[in-house]
Order: C-alpha cells, then structure tokens, then sequence
C-alpha cells in the first residue's frame, strides 16, 4: 500500500506525465469537450424522442417549445393507425430471413474455414462481391419475375431477398469465428468420424456461439432497416415497418409528433440490438476484417 | 508377365480407390458450402443476367406493342442523356462528400473516445446510435425536425446567430441530403478508426512517450500509419454502402427540385417504377454495375489484405 501511495508526492519530476493519464485538468477538459460533442451529434435523436412526446401544436412550434407536457398520444395514434401488420410483416421478414441466413452460413463459412485451398479465396471473393453489386441493377428483374410467380405484395419475397443480402456478411462474419478456433480441434472433431452435423452442435457450436448471435444481430440491423425492396415489391399486405413509416408521411399531410412517435417506434428494436452488440458492431460492418 | 500385369492391375485399383477416396473428401468438404453458395447464385447473379439481357431491349412496360430488340441503343441513349450524367455526378458527389466528412468527423470521436474518462461506454453509445436509427427515420427526421424552414431545429440554431430561416431541402437539397448521410455514416467510420487505434501496440506507444515524443509526433509517425490500413477500408466499405444511398434521397428531396438531387439509384428507380421504361433503367444498371466493380477491385484487395496480415 505505502508503495502505491508514496511516489507521486516522493517523484515530482514524474507529475506531468501523471497527470496526463490521470483526471487532471488537459484531460478534464477533453473530457468535456467530448461529451459535448457526443450530446451534440446525439441531439437530433433527443429532438425525436421528445417531440414524439409533444402534443401536434408543441411539436410544429416556432420557437421550438422545450418544455411542454409529455403525452403518449402519438403513440396510441400510431398504433391505432394500423402498424401492428407492418411490424408483423417487419419481424417475420427479418426473423425468418437471419434465421435462413445463419443456417446457411454456418456450414458454408466451416467449409471455408477448415483447410483453406487456392479455391477458398475465389468462393469469398464471389460471396462478397455479390454483396457490392448495387440493388438498383437486380430491381427491374426480380420485379419482373416476381411478377410473373405471383410473388408480388408476398412477405416471402423480402424473406427470400434479405437472406440473400445478409448471406455474404454472415459467411465472411463466422469464418473469421471461426478462424479463432484452435485448428488442432477442428481436425480431432474430424478424426473421430464425428458426422459433420454432430460435430458443428456438439464441439464448434459452443465456442463460435458468441460470434452466431452477434452475426445474428448484424443481419437483424441490415434486414429490419431495409426499405428500397419493401418499397417496390410489396403493396398493402406485405409492406414492411419502414413503409409504413413512409406512408405516415405522405398520406396525411404532416403530423410531426405522430411521425416522430412512429420513427422512434421504427428504430427501437434495431437501436436496442445495437447497442447491447455494440463490441461486435465493428466486426460485422467490416465483415470480419477488423476485431 | 502375369505377375507383373496383377502388380500394375492392383495399383491401379488402388489408384483408384485412392481418387475415389480424393473426391469424396473433396465433396464432404465442398458439400457444406453448397446450399449457401447456389443460393446466392440464384437470388443475386441469375436477375442480374436478366438486366444484362433486357439492357439490350426497348421496352416500356406502358406501351402495349412489347418489345424489340434494340443491341447498345439504350446506352447510347442513357449517355445522351444529360439528366443522367446529372445523377451520375450527384452520386460522386454524395459518395465522396459523405465518405470524407464522416471519416474526417470519425477519426475526430475515435482520437477522443481512445483516451479512459468517466462515462467513456456511454458517449460511445450515444455516438453509435444514428447509425442503428432507420434510415427511412433517419431521413424523416432531417428533412421535418431538423431541416424545416419555419419550425426545424437548424434555423432555430441558426436565427440564434441572426441567420434568416434556409429552406434547406429546396434550396440546398445535395447539402441537405449530405447533412443526413454524414449523420449516419459518422459511427460507421468511427468504430473503424477507434478498432485501428486500439490495435495499437501499446508498448510503442510508451517507449515513444518514455523517449520524449510529443503527442502530435506520436500521431503522426506511429499512429496515422497503423491507422491507415483502418481508414482505407472505412472509405472503401463506406463508398460501396453509400454509393447505393436511396432512402435519404427518395424521403428528403424526391430528387428534386426537378432532377437536381437525384442520384443513380435514384434516377434508376425513377425510370423503372415511374416512367417503366425497363430497357433503359436496366442499361443504367449494368453502367452503376460496372462502375461499382472498379471500386470494388480495390476494396476486396484491401480486405483481403486485412485478413491476410491477420491470419
């Protein structure tokens, strides 16, 4: 104790590096100066949340109003306006689609992990050039042939559509988890003639299980945000939350607190998943390259 | 003689068997990875073969008399078309403009989110949040709360300063679009850069402070070349993902006024689901295609030069 305690008083020369590292005043006002700009940029979500708390006249206000009365009218004007099919729409569209997505992903990103080959480098090169292959340049066909199968307004066209957008973040997500396991253990699970199935639930599943769900979360984000599909591919029964929103927007002239109450309701899920997924945030939008 | 035809006979069975073997192998380790990639063939490479195909036809869903083929007129129709070099400028202008503001902002929270202060895992998720915001609200919010000339939040900023009340999204509609993406794109950058900064070798870090060196010379010769791998895959990831922004544009500005705003998917979409003129927006989409793959050459190399330093 007396060792830890003694020597900044005993060693002054050391003070300024001290207080650098510690809480002293250059880096106190950092500090401030970053909470600042961190309030600062947050501040148009603070804006949204507290207007979706305004009453209409509080919310189109010049100035804007401050201080006012928290009501939960929009947000029973929301839900009484028929959101609850398009969230419906929204969860099964993207439950279904990241459920497809890691089964199909698990076994491709094993295969790609084990024993890398020459061809290794070609298969993920393809799965994830077909993930820049911009959208607006498949619309016109996949539009088309939906047509054509009676596919249009139908929540398993997205379904089909978001899994095959997640697949490539998914499969290069899960071979970097699956790169971190000990190669001596995949060859000992191969070498006991353990059934690939069997060997992926009983050895592999338990140590990429934190990968899985935050690879699961990656794909809850792009595929519940999604809209340019939803938009073009779906009417009436299957739109989805994000076209819901728009329509709030454009049929009824502007209701500022409704549509924010509606946004804030849009965004929920998505900003909960995120934040709890934060630390693995960053390795799923570089697909793996970064930890 | 017989001896030696029953020796070459059994290698060869054996050599057989031993091929059979091979290939079995090869298909037990290939077969895992079969649904997953027959999948994606089907779903994304397969229409894009149709775009290729309907590229070359004239065809316009609002005329009855169907369609003719017409070879490379759609493209040299679409390169006549000056709304259409507008769009394609506008979409350079969106990518860069919002792939080097946010990276500039980006780099600006990681350096001050890589230091130990009170209340460091909140500003981080208070600065990661509008990016999990909804793109579509997102947009809603610029374009009503914050951007509308008589009760948005700007001008209210701005009349504090004795600025008169902008009417951004018609007069400044790219700024007003940019304003949103950089808002969102800002996280993405960030959480790049601060993983690039905390890979830092830390002990470098601290003979170069034991051996005198500033906090700028730190920066400078040890930090922004680590860096530099991190920023080149945020700007190439970044272009990829915003080179294909629709939502802001379509909620904000619809493109407009006129065409002013508009970018390529923008415009593409205009001419496939409002003007149905199949052949042409398909013609577009082969050019964004092929525009994206330039990029994208450079990008893959760098990401697999990322996993390469890895492995």
């Amino acid at each position: 104790m007396a060792i830890d305690t003694a020597p900044a008083p005993a060693r002054p020369a050391e003070a300024p590096q001290g207080r650098r590292k510690g809480g002293g005043k250059p880096s106190s006002l950092l500090t401030v100066l970053t909470w600042i700009l961190a309030l600062g940029f947050f501040s148009p979500v603070i804006w949204m949340v507290l207007t979706s708390f305004k009453q209409e006249s509080a919310a189109a206000s010049s100035p804007p109003t401050f201080f006012f009365e928290p009501t939960l009218d929009q947000y029973r004007a929301v839900l009484g306006a028929g959101a609850g099919p398009y969230f419906l729409n929204s969860v099964i569209a993207t439950g279904v689609s990241t459920v497809l997505v890691i089964i199909l992903a698990v076994p491709a990103s094993y295969a790609l992990s084990i024993r890398p080959v020459k061809k290794t480098q070609d298969v993920l090169f393809f799965f994830i050039s077909t993930k820049m292959l911009p959208v607006v340049a498949v619309i016109m066909p996949i539009y088309v042939i939906a047509g054509q199968l009676n596919m249009l307004d139908n929540i398993w066209t997205l379904v089909i559509l978001y899994t095959a957008m997640n697949l490539p973040i998914a499969v290069w997500m899960m071979r970097s988890f699956f790169q971190e396991v000990p190669a001596e253990v995949l060859e000992a699970a191969q070498m006991d003639g353990a059934g690939l199935l069997k060997t992926l639930r009983s050895v592999l599943m338990p140590m990429v299980a934190p990968g899985l769900a935050a690879t699961a979360l990656i794909c809850v984000i792009f595929a519940w945000n999604e809209f340019f599909f939803a938009l073009n591919l779906t009417a009436a029964k299957a739109a989805t939350v994000p076209v819901f929103l728009v329509s709030q927007m454009t049929s009824e002239g502007l209701f500022l607190a409704k549509l924010s109450a509606a946004s804030v309701l849009a965004s929920l899920p998505v900003v909960l998943a995120g934040w709890v997924a934060q630390k693995q945030l960053v390795r799923g939008l570089s697909m793996g390259a970064v930890k | 003689m017989a001896t030696l035809v029953d020796s070459h006979n059994r290698r060869e069975r054996a050599r057989r068997a031993d091929r059979g073997k091979e290939r079995a192998e090869g298909w037990r380790r290939r077969g895992p990875l079969l649904p997953a990639l027959i999948f994606t063939i089907i779903v994304t490479q397969l229409p894009f073969v149709f775009t290729l195909w309907y590229s070359l036809l004239n065809w316009n869903l609002l005329r009855p008399d169907g369609t003719e083929f017409v070879g490379l007129q759609n493209y040299v129709d679409i390169f006549a078309d000056s709304t259409f070099r507008q769009a394609a400028l506008n979409s350079v202008i969106y990518t860069v403009g919002c792939v080097f503001a946010a990276m500039v902002l980006g780099i600006i929270f990681a350096l001050l989110l890589d230091r130990e202060f009170r209340g460091r895992g909140l500003v981080r998720t208070l600065l990661i949040t509008p990016f999990l915001i909804m793109p579509v609200a997102s947009a809603v919010l610029w374009s009503v709360s914050m951007l509308n000339p008589s009760y948005g939040l700007v001008n209210w900023i701005l009349s504090l300063f004795g600025i008169p009340a902008v009417d951004w999204t018609s007069s400044y509609p790219v700024l007003s679009v940019l304003m949103a993406l950089v808002w969102q794109w800002t996280p993405f950058m960030m959480l790049l850069v601060l993983a690039g900064l905390q890979a830092q070798p830390r002990d470098v870090l601290e003979a170069a402070q034991m051996d005198g060196a500033g906090w700028w010379r730190t920066f400078t010769s040890i930090t922004l070349p680590q860096l530099r791998r991190y920023i080149e895959l945020g700007i190439l990831l970044g272009a990829i993902y915003v080179v294909n922004t629709f939502d802001q544009i379509y909620i904000m500005t619809a493109g407009g006024p006129g065409t002013a705003s508009a970018n390529l998917p923008f415009y593409i979409y205009q001419r496939a689901f409002l003007g149905f003129d199949i052949g042409q927006a398909a013609a577009m989409g082969v050019v964004v295609v092929i525009a994206t793959i330039i990029i994208a050459t450079f990008a893959l190399r760098l990401i697999f030069r990322s996993f390469d330093v890895k492995d």
